[in-house]
């Protein structure tokens, strides 16, 4: 009787073991993805790192799926670059380049127009209703960085979610059953 | 332990290693180019001057470019965007910059090219200020790699005065 008990406490202590390792390894991969772009965030100075492009009025520069790497110092902002910037009233921000700069002369304050480079004109229709230039509190970041294709994966996930779920699954599955 | 799921999984995620390496290699070595680009840009002629009803001033005009940007293009480069800018100082603004053409080089066979272009974009100030303006023309390039990091440079092609009166 006493074996048997023995052999059962055995088991039930290596399963709880086990349960504990699996739990602090799927919170280790939660915690290590936040850490980074919470890391990003700080690095970079801008709230969101990363961006996906989304459409295609920057091609053959940025085609849909592709990621940019945003940087937000306190430089003044200039004619070309490429800057991320969000209109109020509209959710997704966009990704478009600078043709027009006026700088004034005792704030150092800056009136901002942009243009797609695959677009025909400028980006006044996109703005919000009566608003002719975008101010720096409007602009998130300017993009420094490019890699192609990655972005897909996003882009998939948010426009078919059960491919999510599906992944999300099948992960979780993967770090709970696999051994060591 | 050693099942084909296993061992896919190994070299899949290995691989991504070697590609970032690569990717991060063609960005790294952009820097070790250093190019001599040669342009030059005048103004063919000012189509028109006029002060909008707003009372904003307007000019439309042409340009006659010529530049050779054959330099910048290396292994890790998509395309290179260049535009020309004027730019100019007012009493309210200590800088405008204002876009006039741009255009897209797809590859080093069409880096180098002489044409006399309208302007894309018309020059509009944001008051009355551009009679008789002294305006630097500055062409600006920006390369878009294949991946990693994108470069920007420009250089001061020519100065110009507006007309003193509209036309």
């Amino acid at each position: 009787m006493g074996w048997i008990g023995d052999q059962i406490e055995s088991i039930r202590s290596i399963q709880v073991r086990q349960l504990l390792t699996q739990a602090i390894s799927l919170g280790m991969i939660v915690t290590s993805a936040l850490i980074i772009w919470k890391g990003l965030m700080c690095v970079t100075g801008s709230e969101s790192p990363v961006v996906v492009v989304l459409s295609g009025s920057m091609e053959p520069g940025f085609k849909r799926g592709d990621i940019l790497f945003l940087h937000m110092s306190k430089d003044p902002i200039r004619a070309g670059e490429i800057v991320v910037f969000n209109i109020d009233g509209r959710e997704i921000p966009i990704v478009h380049r600078v043709i027009k700069v006026h700088e004034r002369q005792e704030t150092g304050e800056v009136d901002v127009l942009t243009k797609g480079d695959n677009n025909y004109g400028d980006d006044r229709l996109l703005y919000a209703q009566g608003q002719l230039w975008l101010q720096r509190h409007h602009i998130m970041g300017r993009a420094v960085g490019f890699l192609p294709y990655v972005g897909w994966v996003t882009i998939i996930m948010t426009e078919k979610p059960i491919i999510k779920y599906l992944l999300i699954g099948a992960l979780g599955l993967l770090v709970i059953t696999s051994k060591e | 332990m050693h099942s084909v799921a296993y061992r896919l999984n190994t070299l899949v995620s290995f691989s991504v290693l070697p590609l970032a390496l690569m990717l991060a290699a063609a960005s790294f070595l952009d820097g070790f180019n250093s190019p001599t680009v040669q342009a030059h840009a005048q103004i063919h002629k000012i189509r028109r001057f006029r002060k909008q009803v707003n009372g904003a001033d307007e000019v439309n005009l042409s340009l006659n470019i010529s530049m050779d940007m054959e330099s910048l293009f290396t292994w890790n480069t998509k395309q290179v965007f260049v535009f020309v800018t004027a730019e100019y100082q007012t009493p309210k603004n200590s800088l405008n910059q204002i876009s006039l053409w741009d255009h897209i080089i797809p590859d080093k066979e069409h880096a180098k090219f002489q044409r006399v272009v309208p302007n894309k974009y018309p020059l509009i100030d944001q008051g009355s200020n551009l009679r008789g303006k002294n305006i630097e023309l500055v062409l600006h390039w920006h390369i878009m790699p294949k991946s990693g990091k994108m470069i920007q440079d420009k250089m001061s092609l020519s100065t110009f005065n507006l007309p003193e009166a509209y036309s």
